[in-house]
């Protein structure tokens, strides 16, 4: 697939702070990016300066070829943005403040589009009320009315269900879904990994300014993949013996469970520990395993670097 | 050229101008009259007529020059330092709009504002006053060019400020004072000599003495000097903006 975004060897410093530290990134196009990091790790400067909120001291970002630095007008009129707060002024309509955003790029009013991208997100029967009257979640949905006004081909999203409530999550979900069957490259930052599991093709996870992996959604997963099999016991266990020798077993907290982590429940490995349970006369009742989420390899690696 | 943005911002400033219409209006239209009716009535008639003119017509240019300035600087600052407070500027920036559009639809709508005061102001001085209009281009030019050096200044003043009081603090204690000072109320011949040399210090009364001659055909300096005081700070502004979009001076991180 064809790169959309080129970004090679990025950085940007504020002061003395390294806010991105020599990043290289190729988003695809029509994919659905998703691109993970703790607090301060990078993912807002990265996309400002895609967007061209703010410039990178050194190195270089295209957007279809264009330069976004010297061709900024041709990069900016390919992207919608919505940020992570919601900087709205709140003075004015719901459907003014879309055509605002349309009018920026140089497109003429156009009531079918923004009717539709309003009843969309739900937000058709406040367009003539002003934005002060919304509540939080309705302005979410605005600052994602006010992205998508102007047709955008690439749609960036930073953490754009934080603090919005479950059915409007999915919702926004749902919108992101279908954006995508219509083509339009999305780049999600979220803190939400459940969010990225659930709709990226490709992460990438970013950490004190360095990109430290990029993978494929099922590569990463089966990759970085650890099975916990929780064996639950008959009767409650005090530390027995045959745990010192082995680390990849625990006891929880009430003594009632074994938990394995990175045993395959096919693996002889799973065999030779339920042998040793029988052969010290421990009984059990249940034998459960389940593949750790994006969210504990994320932890992992993160932790880990 | 992205002339559709342009005319967005400038469309998005004028609604905010149509939303707050009493108070842009109604209150420049009330405090003028008060002028009149203190400077013009009470305290005018005590007054001997100014280069054959009576005080009363003698205070209009200034009076219609101190309103735009002053509106013209607080609109302009007030239009970019708004959506910079908000956060809403994110849309301008990221959008493909070029400094020059921008500055056109910022500037452009504070300075539309501005002159519709202006114009206000000068209907309303004929409620008090008569007086024909020597030079109506003149006046008009002046009006427009007056009206959009200020805004560009104004511009520069909300960009540059942080916080709301650093946005009022250049109107309020320079600009207004300058205004004052500048002939507004008085010509600089009923000063004593020392300070008639240091009027010729103030910016603003070149502005003032200019207008005025549009109106009675007599000032106190040639009306060329006064064409080419506003062209030059005009281009000064300009420029200020230039390099202000070129290095994102508080615009971009």
């Amino acid at each position: 697939m064809k790169s959309q975004i080129s970004i090679e060897n990025v950085s940007k410093v504020f002061g003395t702070h390294k806010a991105l530290n020599n990043v290289s990134l190729e988003i695809k196009k029509g994919e659905i990016f998703a691109l993970l990091g703790p607090n301060g790790a990078g993912k807002t400067t990265l996309i400002s300066a895609i967007c061209g909120l703010c410039r990178q001291s050194t190195g270089t970002i295209k957007v279809n070829d264009f330069n976004t630095l010297s061709q900024y007008k041709e990069t900016r009129n390919q992207i919608g943005l919505v940020p992570q707060e919601l900087p709205l002024d709140g003075f004015e309509s719901v459907y003014n403040s879309c055509q605002f955003s349309r009018g920026l790029f140089g497109l003429k009013d156009n009531r079918d589009h923004i009717e539709k991208i309003l009843k969309t997100l739900s937000l058709f029967d406040k367009r003539d009320e002003q934005i002060f009257g919304l509540s939080g979640g309705m302005k979410r949905r605005l600052l994602i009315a006010k992205a998508l006004a102007h047709e955008p081909k690439i749609l960036f999203l930073d953490e754009p269900t934080a603090g919005v409530d479950v059915s409007l999550r999915r919702d926004i979900w749902r919108l992101i879904e279908d954006q995508k069957k219509m083509g339009v490259t999305i780049i999600l930052t979220t803190h939400y990994i459940e969010e990225a599991e659930q709709l990226a093709d490709r992460v990438g996870i970013i950490n004190k300014g360095e990109i430290i992996l990029v993978k494929e959604k099922t590569t990463l997963m089966s990759e970085f993949s650890k099975k916990t099999t929780f064996i639950r016991l008959s009767k409650k266990l005090k530390h027995p013996s045959f745990m010192k020798k082995n680390k990849k077993i625990s006891l929880t907290e009430n003594g009632m469970t074994l938990k394995l982590v990175g045993i395959n429940d096919t693996s002889n490995e799973l065999q030779s520990i339920v042998n040793l349970l029988s052969q010290n006369g421990i009984a059990f009742t249940e034998i459960n395993t389940v593949d750790n989420s994006l969210e504990d390899i994320f932890l992992d690696l993160v932790e880990t670097q | 050229m992205n002339i559709q943005a342009a005319i967005t911002i400038y469309k998005f400033e004028m609604a905010r101008f149509r939303r707050t219409i009493f108070q842009s209006l109604v209150a420049p239209i009330i405090t003028t009259s008060l002028y009149f009716v203190v400077f013009g009535a009470a305290i005018g008639s005590k007054i001997e007529s100014i280069n054959g003119v009576s005080y009363g017509s003698f205070i209009v240019p200034g009076l219609i020059m101190l309103y735009l300035m002053t509106e013209s600087i607080n609109n302009a600052a007030f239009g970019i330092y708004f959506p910079k407070f908000v956060g809403s500027i994110f849309e301008v920036l990221s959008a493909p709009v070029s400094s020059l559009e921008a500055t056109v639809g910022y500037v452009g709508a504070a300075a539309s504002k501005s002159t519709i005061i202006g114009l206000m102001i000068f209907l309303t001085s004929n409620l008090f006053v008569t007086h024909d209009i020597k030079y109506p281009l003149v006046m008009a030019v002046f009006i427009i060019l007056t009206a959009i050096t200020f805004s560009l200044f104004g511009f520069i003043i909300g960009i540059w400020a942080q916080n709301w009081e650093k946005l009022s603090i250049i109107p309020t204690l320079l600009v207004t004072p300058l205004v004052f000072l500048g002939g507004s109320f008085y010509s600089i011949d009923m000063l004593p000599e020392f300070w008639q040399k240091v009027s010729l210090l103030n910016p603003v009364f070149y502005l003032i003495s200019g207008f005025r001659w549009s109106f009675f055909g007599t000032s106190e300096i040639p009306i060329a000097l006064s064409i080419v005081a506003i062209l030059s700070f005009m281009a000064i502004c300009l420029l200020v903006i230039a390099i202000i979009f070129k290095t994102g001076y508080r615009l971009r991180t």
